[in-house]
């Protein structure tokens, strides 16, 4: 059950444009700490695109808020993208080489092939 | 801290002369397993909670009680909350060689230190426990007789007392020599147990969804331990198999993430590890552990992917990295990429490739990546713990894989067999990565000596062939797992 967009956020070669069949969206326990100390660590615009490209953007900023710590409507925001929207079925791609990375059952498969290696 | 500035005196008689109650000592009663590896679990507590181990003269690692200075009794409660390597805590009232050197002891404590606890309309009970001796039930009780020099004003409640004091006698860590008299005892009152019982709560027996090597209960809560993780934390494994790291940082609260090169071992399908079972089923993958123990909500993510060509933006940080490699025995170690030595695919291999080509995944690589990786992807101060197997016969510490933003904090070996065993290394980042720390492991001594362990598979199973391998060497293998 893979996050898109938690994950998204985090790749390297800034991977973009992901296609999904299949996403969920499920209840997760909200918890302000830990979305604070992520979101330093996430590729804003990035997740803007992803949840854009999803359908789910829902009020998210296209630039990230100043004083985001005590923004606690921000922050549950943040935490829907990030833990709740899940990309079942889909793919992610890159946006230099085109190449897609097949997600299945929620799992991307990032594993290049012995030409590409 | 500042309360010790003003406690000049640390030993023990002393302490009963212008002692505080922040002067107070502490006894730590440790479980007598896997004895290497508690006191880097205690000081990795200790400093989450900013203290340092400081503990009494004439201290002996291998003794299964320790005196601690320098500690509240919330310092202790955090430790005891957290730590398998410790049993029980107790706050020390007084201890000896004998019996009559612990009265003494006792009657020097601070009557205003005690009388709390010994008030008319509370309750108590006094426990009294014998290492390596069993003692009979009326020796217990005279023992306990033996202490009325204490003025126990409240009743004794033996359901559920309001105070507890324990009576701790030592007869040694010999169990074919145990002496008449012990050879010190301790009495103080009980503070709080450890973590124990997680060890049976989370075995591997009863997991969900395990392969054939899921990381034993005890030693992965020790491993997150070693690695300081907190609530709110990030922890990702990337080689996480069937995720029983992540079950253990998730109890302790942080946000868990890994990945793996085998397919089938993150869709959790495929040939199961249990005996009785053919196929692994529905309910089989690394969330659905997580599930079992209701931390489902500290699931991240978990994907497809070679350790060796890592995935992640620079900036993508982890508070910790806690993981055990593939050491080339039950499972193989590989990478993709071409054809130029090609291995045969593994025995329990299901379905398709899904790794294009599989190549021996060397080793000393795969230290080297893993701590080339921590360096630029944990934040600082973050920890990187992980198993090196080790042949014994070649062992020396230069072998222990080093970089220059890395500082070493432990080294704890478990025994496997007379030649093999493996050594939980524990490393903290410093500094952040340069563009000349890149090629220094290069030229670093260390380099060489670990590369003869790319032929652990070979020297694991030539020791074994040359004779049978005995049944206890078999139970080691297995138990040092928890597999079945």
């Amino acid at each position: 059950m893979f996050c898109i967009l938690r994950v998204y956020a985090f790749f390297s070669s800034g991977l973009c444009g992901s296609q999904a069949t299949e996403v969920r969206v499920s209840e997760v326990e909200f918890n302000p700490n830990f979305v604070s100390r992520m979101i330093p660590t996430l590729d804003w615009s990035a997740l803007v695109q992803a949840a854009d490209g999803l359908g789910l953007l829902q009020g998210l900023p296209a630039e990230l808020v100043t004083d985001y710590e005590k923004n606690e409507d921000f922050l549950r925001k943040v935490h829907r993208v990030l833990l709740e929207v899940e990309v079942l079925e889909g793919c992610l791609q890159c946006p230099e080489s085109g190449r897609e990375f097949p997600i299945s059952r929620g799992v991307p498969n990032m594993l290049l092939n012995e030409d590409e290696a | 801290m500042r309360f010790l500035a003003g406690c000049i005196l640390h030993g023990n008689s002393n302490m009963a002369i212008h002692c505080s109650r922040t002067c107070l000592q502490y006894l730590i009663h440790l479980a007598h397993d896997n004895v290497d590896f508690r006191l880097p679990e205690i000081r990795s507590l200790l400093s989450l909670r900013g203290k340092s181990f400081d503990p009494c003269e004439n201290f002996k690692e291998k003794s299964p009680f320790w005196r601690l200075n320098g500690l509240s009794e919330e310092d202790v409660n955090s430790i005891m909350a957290r730590t398998v390597c410790a049993k029980s805590a107790f706050e020390l009232w007084g201890h000896g060689r004998t019996h009559s050197e612990l009265r003494t002891s006792l009657l020097k404590y601070p009557t205003e230190n005690m009388s709390p606890f010994l008030q008319k309309d509370s309750t108590y009970k006094i426990n009294v426990y014998t290492f390596n001796k069993t003692l009979e039930f009326e020796d217990r009780i005279k023992k306990i007789d033996a202490m009325e020099y204490l003025s126990f004003e409240g009743r004794v409640n033996l359901k559920n007392p309001k105070h507890i004091f324990c009576l701790l006698e030592d007869y040694g860590t010999d169990p074919n020599n145990i002496p008449d008299e012990p050879l010190y005892i301790y009495f103080g009152r009980w503070i709080a147990d450890g973590q124990r019982e997680l060890i049976r709560s989370h075995s591997v027996k009863n997991r969900h969804f395990i392969g054939n090597t899921s990381m034993d209960a005890g030693l992965s809560f020790i491993m997150a331990n070693h690695a300081r993780v907190k609530a709110h934390d990030l922890v990702y494994d990337p080689f996480v198999g069937t995720g029983s790291l992540l079950v253990a940082c998730s109890h302790f609260g942080a946000y868990v993430c890994g990945t793996d090169i085998d397919y089938n071992t993150i869709h959790g399908i495929g040939k199961a590890s249990r005996k009785n079972q053919k196929w692994r089923g529905p309910d089989e993958n690394i969330r659905a552990n997580l599930r079992q123990y209701g931390s489902e909500k500290l699931y991240v993510d978990v994907l497809v992917s070679d350790a060796s060509k890592p995935i992640w933006r620079d900036g993508m940080l982890f508070d910790a990295i806690i993981t055990d490699p593939p050491y080339g025995i039950r499972e193989s170690t590989r990478r993709t990429g071409s054809q130029k030595d090609s291995v045969k695919p593994p025995e329990d291999y299901v379905g398709d490739s899904h790794v294009p080509v599989s190549m021996a995944y060397h080793l000393s690589d795969i230290f080297t990546d893993l701590l080339n990786f921590s360096a630029h992807h944990l934040v600082i101060g973050g920890r990187l713990v992980y198993w090196l197997p080790i042949y014994r016969p070649e062992y020396c510490e230069e072998m222990v894989p080093l970089n220059a933003c890395l500082r070493l904090v432990s080294n704890c070996e478990q025994t496997l067999s007379s030649h093999t065993s493996r050594r939980l290394i524990t490393m903290e980042k410093i500094k952040e990565p340069e563009e000349t720390d890149a090629l220094a492991h290069l030229s670093d001594p260390h380099f060489s000596p670990y590369q003869g362990h790319n032929a652990f598979r070979e020297k694991y199973f030539s020791g074994i062939s040359k004779r049978t391998l005995t049944g206890k060497e078999e139970t080691n293998k297995m138990a040092a797992n928890g597999g079945e």
